[in-house]
């Protein structure tokens, strides 16, 4: 629920707060240096791959870590979070030793703390606002190691609280789709006290945390409890259900629903057309990480397969990239290689993931394209041209665009090859659905800001909106479009 | 889950099962699949929707023991659960009154026609249904075929039913008897290959249902890519059925054994 800039004010004036702000001088502060975050050593995390690589900060990094805070009378930290979690408020209470408080603060906001606090890029929202960043050229304050950190001490202490809540209303909602975005958006509106329904296509709740990012990473049994927490919260979730499918927006609108939240995600993969690349053993990063991490398939006992190989090549710079080329590594390859046109400075990815990558000895062969696949007799991929590249003029995006140089052609052995060069977005909804607009790229079009589409009962958030782009900025569009139905449902329905 | 209501061997390796399924039972069209999940450790596999009855709540489905998954689901008895269903999944065929439809089925593929001949007969087009399989044990739904078929033809590799010989021999003999406005073809990828190859020179518009390798069918992962006409096309979205004579049968045989190993290295795990 939204908290006004006096509401966050008049709160850090509080005696605790203002006890804790006199109790440490801002000079001694500002000496502690940057808690670090352990890790599993590389050569034991490659052997699995449901080894955390991070292993969270302990109590007393955390109390440290927390202190550094200063507290400010602006935090623009918080401008930096795309659901505005009220970061001084859950750190503050984390200095003073009041963790499951500070765990029930991350609550007020996000319904995701525990996975936020691992996969969000801190570097690039929250902590890049840090007044230690902005004021004083110095390390941020570690707010995602400290959100993790409280969310992970509530759920190992068993003592989970729910978030204040709303008198239910008996309006029924529908969410299309259980990724971050629908799971962040239910949260929102079962705190203001709508009754909601999340329709999940796949077997398992959670979207890419659970068939995408891997358990390396991010455990599913962490997504689980924030899961959990959310049922506890009266939300309800139906698998195996495809909307526009399974039935129709008029049949769950005849069973009474008002109003849906689209985030089905963009689940389209993505291909180069190069030839050769319909071979076995060339598969999208998402079948790749599907298999492994929705259907466990790493494992012996499940029925699953995966392809393994001596050499493994994935095509692509992003996060993607990064998860798909770690897991190759940890089902055995000998040789983990990322083949990416542009070089290192451009990749999309986290460093910290690429750092992770190189430490457990994947090779990087960056300024390198992909340009055909050679199959050996039996239909596999044995062999891939590819092609070397030079950085040109910058693109649209603002990149340097990759120019091929002529000759430099050479060949790589690889039995496995993981394409991951973007996804598109699913087209199931935006077909099914007659009326909604949609654009050329296939992403549902809506009211930016209100996130309200051509259909007004229907509303849209995350990568369905944007295309692919991050689990954080999915849970944003989750929380904006939940203030703004509410709005609308409450015109439409509760104002008389 | 969804609960098993019946089950009917109709060979020792092809079972019949009827399905609580109420939503999909209601939405379902011909040519539509649904993927289905046993067990925690289960695999996801696509099967083709062999009928429904919307009264009842059900589906049929029709599977064939083939490796562990399929076994998994072929030992289900009447009261237990599959652990996780969804559908109805893909295109479903598109049905019209053109005249005269030959339509070719092959093996456990029967089961997937037969929805979809009772769909052309009811569209108002003549029908005559071919249904092959290596001999007699293997013909299923033969009385079904009939009841909406005006004229069922039956060849066995073998001779021990019907006529002796391939499908295609069957199928040539019909062509050149009278027109055919349209094929479809629903088996091994061989035979629609072959079939499709017929229908070609006759310049014959056929359609083939495909059976790639999928794991979600939803679009998300492209296991079940296909050529079709030069492009990449992903089968339980774009299809599954296709214009046959654009399709790469090759390729896509060549894919449909692109887990063989692991197929059977699981398959020898599962037994012992």
């Amino acid at each position: 629920m939204e908290r006004s800039e006096e509401y966050i004010k008049n709160e850090r004036k509080q005696d605790w707060r203002v006890a804790l702000q006199k109790k440490i001088k801002a000079k001694d502060r500002m000496s502690i240096e940057r808690a670090l975050m352990a890790e599993t050593a590389p050569e034991l995390r490659i052997t699995s791959q449901r080894i955390e690589v991070n292993i969270g900060l302990t109590q007393e990094q955390a109390l440290t870590e927390a202190s550094r805070c200063m507290d400010c009378v602006n935090p623009t930290c918080m401008e930096g979070c795309p659901v505005s979690i009220n970061i001084p408020k859950f750190i503050k209470n984390i200095e003073r030793g009041e963790i499951l408080e500070a765990a029930s603060v991350l609550k007020e906001t996000s319904a995701l703390p525990a996975v936020c606090g691992r996969v969000c890029p801190q570097e690039l929202q929250c902590e890049q606002k840090c007044f230690y960043v902005e004021k004083l050229n110095q390390p941020a304050v570690a707010i995602g190691y400290l959100e993790r950190f409280a969310a992970d001490f509530e759920r190992e202490s068993g003592h989970i609280s729910t978030p204040e809540m709303v008198a239910a209303n008996g309006i029924k909602v529908a969410v299309i789709g259980s990724g971050p975005s629908g799971l962040s958006f239910a949260g929102d509106m079962a705190k203001l006290g709508y009754d909601v329904t999340v329709f999940e296509a796949l077997h398992e709740i959670g979207g890419v945390l659970k068939y995408g990012i891997p358990e390396f990473r991010l455990p599913n049994a962490v997504v689980d409890v924030e899961i959990e927490s959310l049922r506890r919260m009266g939300v309800k979730f139906i698998t195996n259900y495809i909307v526009g499918q399974t039935a129709s927006l008029d049949d769950l609108k005849a069973d009474g629903y008002k109003a849906f939240y689209v985030g089905s995600g963009a689940g389209l993969p993505r291909f180069m057309n190069i030839p050769g690349e319909n071979a076995n053993g060339i598969l999208s990063s998402n079948e790749y990480l599907t298999r492994v991490n929705l259907m466990g398939a790493d494992s012996e006992e499940s029925d699953t397969p995966v392809l393994r190989g001596k050499n493994v090549v994935v095509v692509g710079g992003g996060n993607t990239a990064m998860d798909s080329v770690r897991t190759a590594k940890r089902l055995g390859a000998e040789r983990a290689m990322i083949v990416y046109r542009r070089s290192e400075e451009e990749m999309p990815a986290r460093v910290e993931e690429v750092h992770h990558a190189k430490q457990e000895g994947v090779e990087f062969l960056t300024l390198t394209n992909p340009i055909e696949y050679i199959a050996d007799e039996n239909g596999r991929v044995s062999q891939m041209k590819v092609q070397k590249m030079e950085l040109g003029e910058p693109d649209s995006s603002g990149r340097r665009r990759p120019v091929p140089v002529e000759g430099s052609e050479y060949i790589l052995d690889c039995e496995v090859v993981v394409v991951a060069v973007g996804v598109s977005p699913n087209p199931l909804i935006p077909n099914s659905v007659e009326g909604l607009e949609v654009s050329k790229w296939g992403t549902i079009e809506v009211v930016k800001d209100k996130m309200q589409s051509s259909i007004p009962e229907l509303f849209a958030g995350g990568d369905i909106v944007r295309g692919g782009a991050t689990v954080i900025l999915a849970m944003g569009d989750g929380r904006k479009a939940a203030k703004n139905m509410d709005i609308y449902l409450t015109e439409q329905y509760l104002s008389n | 889950m969804n609960k098993i209501v019946e089950k009917e061997y109709f060979s020792e390796k092809i079972v019949k099962i009827v399905v609580e399924a109420p939503l999909i039972a209601k939405s379902r069209k011909p040519g539509n699949f649904v993927i289905l999940r046993v067990g925690e450790k289960g695999e996801r596999i696509p099967l083709t929707i062999a009928g429904a009855d919307v009264e009842r709540g059900t589906i049929d489905l029709v599977v064939q023991k083939m490796g562990v998954s399929s076994t998994k689901v072929c030992d289900l008895e009447v009261g237990e659960y599959i652990t996780d269903l969804v559908g109805p999944l893909g295109k479903p065929t598109e049905i019209h009154n053109l005249g005269t439809i030959l339509c070719c089925g092959g093996g456990v593929g029967n089961a997937p026609l037969l929805p979809i001949v009772e769909a052309y007969k009811k569209a108002g087009n003549k029908v005559i249904t071919i249904l092959a399989a290596r001999n007699k044990d293997l013909i299923i739904l033969e009385d079904e075929m009939r009841k909406h078929s005006d004229e069922l033809i039956i060849m066995t590799d073998d001779g021990s039913y019907g006529k002796k010989g391939l499908i295609t021999e069957g199928m040539e003999e019909v062509i050149k008897r009278e027109k055919i406005d349209e094929c479809v073809t629903i088996g091994p990828a061989i035979m629609m290959k072959f079939c499709s190859l017929l229908t070609k020179k006759y310049e014959i518009p056929t359609v083939a249902s495909l059976n790639s390798i999928m794991v979600d069918g939803t679009g998300m992962c492209g296991a079940c890519r296909v050529t079709v006409g030069g492009k990449t096309k992903f089968t339980c979205v774009d299809g599954p059925e296709f214009d046959a004579h654009q399709i790469d049968f090759e390729e896509m045989m060549s894919r449909l054994g692109g887990y063989k190993k692991e197929e059977v290295d699981k398959f020898d795990q599962f037994q012992k």
